[in-house]
């Protein structure tokens, strides 16, 4: 079979533009069906001091009636609980992965590092609902039993219930889902810096900490945060773990607290939309919810760009990370 | 005066760094040593939990819903569910992607329009699953779609099925599938592909017969790496392959009718018998969950077995 040239180039541009063609689907489909929810709140949608899970059930119960939807809602705590995961996971994260980086470069010994790197592809491999369920199965009765006083639930019964399914359960087990994504990205690039730059800087008397914390982490900075955004990215979308282990309410934990803030409960819009996903062929609630996922969508593209351009900077030495 | 270089262990050498770079040292090797805690950790307890709950019986019998833990049934359909959506995932995503990487790496004219496909991967790569997920729901709940899934009376369409799951879950794989090939592609040398074009082949001939069979490790990786996602995924699992826990399907054909229909995965069964799902049965979570982690390890090894490419000439290293 004989292949024209100009038809083979067509068409698989035709295959690639496939892609392009799906975002712009994605962002037209979601925001036209999201419209609603916006529109009748404005601004009041990114409000709070509301129960938001009250008003779900509203939107839930509400009349079938097209003109009568009830739409009001005030997404405030499930913004701040998706924030309060995300930046968490990514700052305690982040910390960690370049050291873990550094160590695996320059100071892990040979052996260990044969160990290391199918081990950190391993953990990044491993689906998020099993990450869930050693959360909800260990973690939460630990943090249950041990670290919640009789004291701290008392302190702020009046508002919320502590169950052990809290803040701080969600932020440990996001960080060790994100931290392989982001080592990886970073021993590549921390590889990819030329030989000769590390040597010479040795030549000069610079002992291996300083070199490859002066001469690579620093050329690798583009790749750290691609590395930070593409984290972000993942920790934004994560859904069922969160919802897993977060505590399943819409409260938004309040720092005044002290530390029982770590230990009160929240849930993400991403574990949101899981769970009231069964409701979702009422009008209203589908609105609500595409509504949250359009949050989700601006939030991830506008993270994937921007780690599409933070790594354009390593080409210029001729890596592609 | 600094002191006269001389070749001591690098081990040695540490007490004489500066104070801050010595604690810059130690946190690096207790980064990595409490990494491997924490994925021995996790592989110890997943293996323990799920051999101690492992019963090979119930590989082999259907999920039934009853309260009474022993009468529940085991787990085939959810292992037959991942099986086939990662299957289907994987055939649509390889095809797409292969194309997009060969254009991207040997076309991609307009420059323009490369950079907007190449960055319209990432995109697709960083979009959170659940919202692909309730996107396809809203695209395969329209009428026109309404031969891939159940349709209910009233001819509202349940957009719910294998075919559409694995449409959206080839998605997941379609970035990791583009990344390996280019990748692949890229590592071909470039006195390759004039040796062909010398021997009067076109450029069409050259992709075909020439650069996709050096890039067939890469092809392999992307694929394999991709299933493992798609085995993984959670999110699209549940909202898009209907919450029956038993394979369902819709009409008689034999084949076709399963793949029209709902079911469940491992992903869905460890959510659904977790705690947090209605089942409530950490014990089949626990075995379910273990048999999910072998699958993805498995994957993951046959992706080294992959990359090394044995059997290929040497001139596509």
């Amino acid at each position: 079979m004989r292949f024209s040239d100009a038809r083979v180039e067509r068409a698989l541009a035709a295959a690639a533009c496939l892609v392009l063609l799906l975002i712009a689907a994605m962002i037209v489909f979601v925001f036209a069906k999201a419209w609603p929810s916006f529109a009748h709140n404005g601004l009041s949608w990114f409000g709070g001091g509301n129960d938001v899970d009250r008003q779900l059930e509203d939107i839930i119960n509400g009349p079938a009636n097209p003109d009568a939807y009830i739409y009001e809602i005030g997404v405030f705590p499930l913004l701040w609980g998706t924030a309060l995961t995300t930046a968490g996971a990514v700052i305690i994260g982040m910390t960690f992965s370049l050291f873990a980086a550094i160590f695996i470069v320059e100071f892990a010994p040979p052996r260990l590092n044969r160990v290391l790197e199918p081990v950190v592809r391993l953990l990044a491999a491993v689906p998020s609902v099993i990450y869930g369920l050693i959360g909800v199965l260990v973690l939460v009765p630990f943090v249950l039993d041990h670290l919640t006083s009789p004291e701290r639930k008392e302190s702020v019964a009046f508002v919320v219930q502590l169950t052990g399914a809290s803040l701080l359960v969600a932020v440990v087990i996001l960080t060790v889902m994100i931290v392989p994504i982001m080592i990886a990205i970073i021993v590549d690039a921390l590889r990819a810096v030329p030989r000769s730059w590390q040597e010479g800087a040795s030549a000069l008397g610079v002992n291996r900490w300083r070199v490859m914390w002066t001469i690579c982490v620093r050329t690798a900075r583009p790749a750290i945060v691609a590395a930070a955004v593409l984290a972000t990215a993942r920790a934004l979308g994560e859904a069922i773990m969160l919802s897993m282990v977060s505590g399943s309410k819409g409260f938004a934990p309040n720092p005044f607290d002290g530390l029982t803030f770590l230990l009160e409960p929240t849930r993400p819009l991403a574990a949101t939309i899981v769970e009231y996903q069964e409701s979702s062929n009422l009008e209203p609630v589908a609105n609500t919810l595409y509504a949250f996922a359009a949050i989700l969508l601006i939030s991830s593209m506008a993270l994937s760009l921007g780690g599409y351009m933070a790594k354009q900077p390593m080409r210029k030495y001729g890596v592609r990370p | 005066m600094p002191a006269p270089w001389r070749p001591t262990s690098p081990a040695g050498s540490i007490e004489s760094w500066p104070l801050a770079d010595r604690i810059g040292f130690r946190l690096a090797w207790a980064a990595g040593v409490s990494l491997c805690l924490v994925a021995g950790s996790i592989v110890v307890y997943m293996a323990v939990q799920g051999l101690q709950y492992l019963d090979l019986g119930l590989l082999f019998e259907s999920p039934q819903a009853d309260l009474d833990q022993s009468k529940s049934g085991g787990y085939l359909d959810p292992l037959v569910g991942t099986v086939v959506l990662t299957i289907l995932g994987t055939l649509l995503a390889v095809p797409l992607g292969v194309a997009t990487a060969i254009w991207l790496s040997e076309y991609a004219r307009p420059a323009w329009l490369a950079r907007a496909v190449e960055s319209g991967v990432e995109v697709v790569a960083g979009t959170p699953t659940i919202v692909l997920a309730i996107f396809g729901l809203l695209v395969f709940q329209r009428e026109l779609f309404s031969f891939l899934s159940f349709t209910a009376q009233g001819d509202a369409v349940f957009g719910r099925s294998f075919f559409i799951a694995g449409t959206m879950m080839s998605l997941i794989a379609l970035p990791l599938v583009v990344g390996a090939t280019r990748e692949a592609l890229q590592a071909v040398p470039g006195h390759v592909r004039e040796a062909s074009y010398a021997l009067g082949k076109t450029k069409a001939a050259t992709i075909r017969r020439v650069l996709l069979p050096a890039a067939r490790p890469g092809i392999g990786t992307g694929a394999a790496l991709g299933m493992g996602r798609i085995a993984g995924d959670t999110a699209i699992v549940i909202i898009l392959l209907g919450a029956s826990l038993k394979l369902d399907e819709a009409g008689s054909a034999p084949i076709l009718g399963d793949l029209k229909g709902t079911g469940s995965t491992l992903t869905s069964y460890v959510y659904v018998n977790s705690p947090a799902g209605e089942g409530n049965a950490p014990e089949k979570a626990y075995a379910a969950a273990f048999v999910l982690l072998l699958i993805v390890i498995a994957l993951n090894y046959s992706i080294d077995r992959i990359a090394k490419g044995r059997g290929l000439p040497a001139w596509t290293r």
